[in-house]
């Protein structure tokens, strides 16, 4: 029994240490280990074209895993006094858009945008002829990243929220209330910081998705280029030792981000909840 | 139980409108246009013309590969990752010592929420002509070739998927309450007639969850039939990319999408009723 289960901890870790390791390997492939060197790094981190899809990955993991986290929690504040066909309703997009396949959402969202873009541009050239040129002035980029990710993230933001607040102590919001506090201070005195983890949780949580999502992105990016589309492309065009180095960084940045989620959620509440 | 703090209708209808709008415009439009796409024709130069035709779905067949590839390296995946799973699910919940239960848990939550692009590029890595292949060759072992085989597909779909099948069946042995072997074994029953009477069925549960949340991911998964599998083992996620991106047959690509996504909800809700049945699993939820 203990033997199995360090082989399936030796099956989990070794790929990614293997990657670690190679990021560091001064030789061009895994026969061919030259020595420790940081050259892939640097490369890596010269190449403008990692830079920008870098810092565009970081824009819309901010963007949507901020929009998700306001919205998001919300919603959450007002669904659970909601009954009805309303919570019904909700509940049910919350499960649609977490069970639907990111491949599903990302092509629909692709030919909706696609189709309503191509409506609004020409209404919008008719109107305001200063806009006709060769770019169209709506077009998919940042906006329809950003707002994809967010509707993923919103769901998630949800889900953690609300158990958060089901696991909340009613008895403080309804002595607040007594104290004749109102609702707004209520929130911000009582509420809030009874959810404040799980709502930086949810965050942390929107956050490293977005930054590692390339199903949805890969749709719906126009033309812009995000990390994991980077890295995506670089693959296709075949496996180099700078992929390795890229590879280490993202996954030393998730962990990081992981372990302040799950740091997060266990702050005052016994055991981890995971969505 | 007072109301008085209750926010007034205008205040919910605040605080859900941004969520609702969001909803509406992102999630409901587009599977709606998804579904009226299905039933149109291809424009000459691709894209989407209006009709109301069935040939879509008639023309399903020509992706009939892609169908059965998914159907059956999900399921097959599904089963391999489960039984892989349970020993360790059930060593972490009833053997490993309490002290290092927790750390033992974690490492095996971790690699779930680490970058799946990453990890699935690790086998490639692995796999792929200067990893392993070269390592043999160089030790005078001879040629072999890993990648591009439903193998590394299979293999990749273990890996990346173990920890959420590890999770929720160590959740329900958790819960399992020790007396019940005890009893067992009081009355006379050996450690295996327990395990399978006692802890199977009450774990059932947990693996039945798992295995739907897994079934589910690998419906609808792409990447990893795209590089482990080299466009030679392809999913239906690959169907639909070349369908969008490539021929840009939007019309055909909806029916597909539309398909998939109608097969999973039969599969899953078929599922829950005879897994209801063995399991008992009335409360599985997805999150």
């Amino acid at each position: 029994m203990r033997g199995y289960a360090a082989l399936i901890y030796v099956f989990l870790y070794a790929p990614i240490l293997l990657i670690v390791v190679f990021s560091f390997n001064s030789g061009f492939s895994a026969s061919d280990f030259k020595g420790v060197s940081f050259k892939w790094y640097a490369k890596a981190a010269t190449n403008t074209f990692v830079i920008d899809a870098v810092v565009n990955s970081l824009i819309v993991a901010a963007s949507s895993a901020t929009l998700a986290t306001v919205f998001g929690t919300m919603a959450a504040l007002a669904l659970q006094r909601v009954k009805g066909w309303v919570r019904t309703v909700f509940d049910g997009l919350i499960y649609v858009a977490i069970m639907v396949p990111g491949i599903v959402i990302g092509i629909s969202t692709l030919i909706a945008l696609v189709s309503v873009f191509g409506l609004l541009n020409t209404a919008l050239v008719a109107l305001i002829p200063a806009l006709a040129g060769p770019e169209p002035p709506l077009a998919l980029g940042f906006a329809s990243l950003i707002a994809a990710h967010t509707l993923f993230n919103l769901a998630l933001v949800i889900v953690i929220v609300r158990a958060r607040i089901a696991g909340m102590d009613r008895s403080l919001i309804e002595a607040s209330a007594d104290l004749y506090a109102t609702p707004w201070r209520t929130f911000r005195q009582v509420t809030l910081p009874q959810i404040l983890p799980a709502v930086l949780a949810g965050f942390l949580l929107g956050f490293t998705f977005s930054l590692d999502d390339f199903v949805i992105a890969f749709f719906v990016a126009g033309s812009k280029t995000t990390l994991p589309i980077f890295v995506f492309s670089s693959i296709r065009r075949g496996v180099t030792p700078e992929i390795n180095a890229i590879g280490t960084v993202v996954l030393a940045v998730s962990l990081i981000l992981l372990f302040g989620s799950q740091l997060l959620l266990r702050r005052g509440h016994g055991r981890p909840r995971r969505a | 139980m007072r109301n008085a703090t209750g926010p007034s209708p205008l205040l919910t209808a605040v605080l859900l409108a941004p969520g609702a709008l969001w909803f509406l415009g992102l999630l409901v439009l587009p599977l709606g246009v998804v579904i009226v796409f299905s039933f149109g024709e291809r424009a000459a130069v691709g894209g989407y013309q209006a009709a109301f035709v069935l040939d879509n779905y008639l023309n399903l067949p020509a992706r009939w590969t892609a169908f059965k590839n998914t159907l059956v390296l999900a399921p097959i995946g599904t089963v391999v990752c489960l039984i892989a799973a349970y020993p360790l699910a059930y060593f972490l919940a009833v053997k490993a010592r309490p002290e290092t239960r927790t750390a033992l848990l974690i490492l095996v939550i971790v690699p779930f929420w680490t970058s799946f692009l990453i990890r699935t590029y690790a086998w490639m890595f692995i796999l792929g002509g200067r990893g392993l292949p070269s390592l043999i060759e160089w030790a005078g072992l001879g040629e072999v070739r890993f990648i591009n085989t439903p193998f590394a597909v299979l293999l990749g779909i273990v890996y990346a998927y173990l920890p959420l099948m590890i999770f929720p069946i160590y959740v329900s042995l958790e819960k399992l309450d020790k007396r019940l072997l005890e009893a067992s074994e009081d009355l006379g029953a050996s450690p295996w007639r327990g395990f399978m009477q006692v802890t199977l069925p009450l774990s059932a549960p947990g693996a039945v969850t798992a295995c739907m949340l897994v079934f589910i991911l690998l419906m609808g998964e792409y990447l990893i039939p795209q590089l482990l599998g080299g466009g030679k083992v392809f999913f239906i996620g690959n169907a639909l990319v070349d369908l969008f991106l490539q021929s840009r047959n939007w019309p055909f690509g909806s029916a597909v999408a539309v398909s998939l996504v109608v097969i999973m909800l039969a599969t899953v809700s078929v599922y829950m009723r005879f897994a209801g049945r063995i399991g008992g699993a009335r409360d599985v939820s997805l999150v």
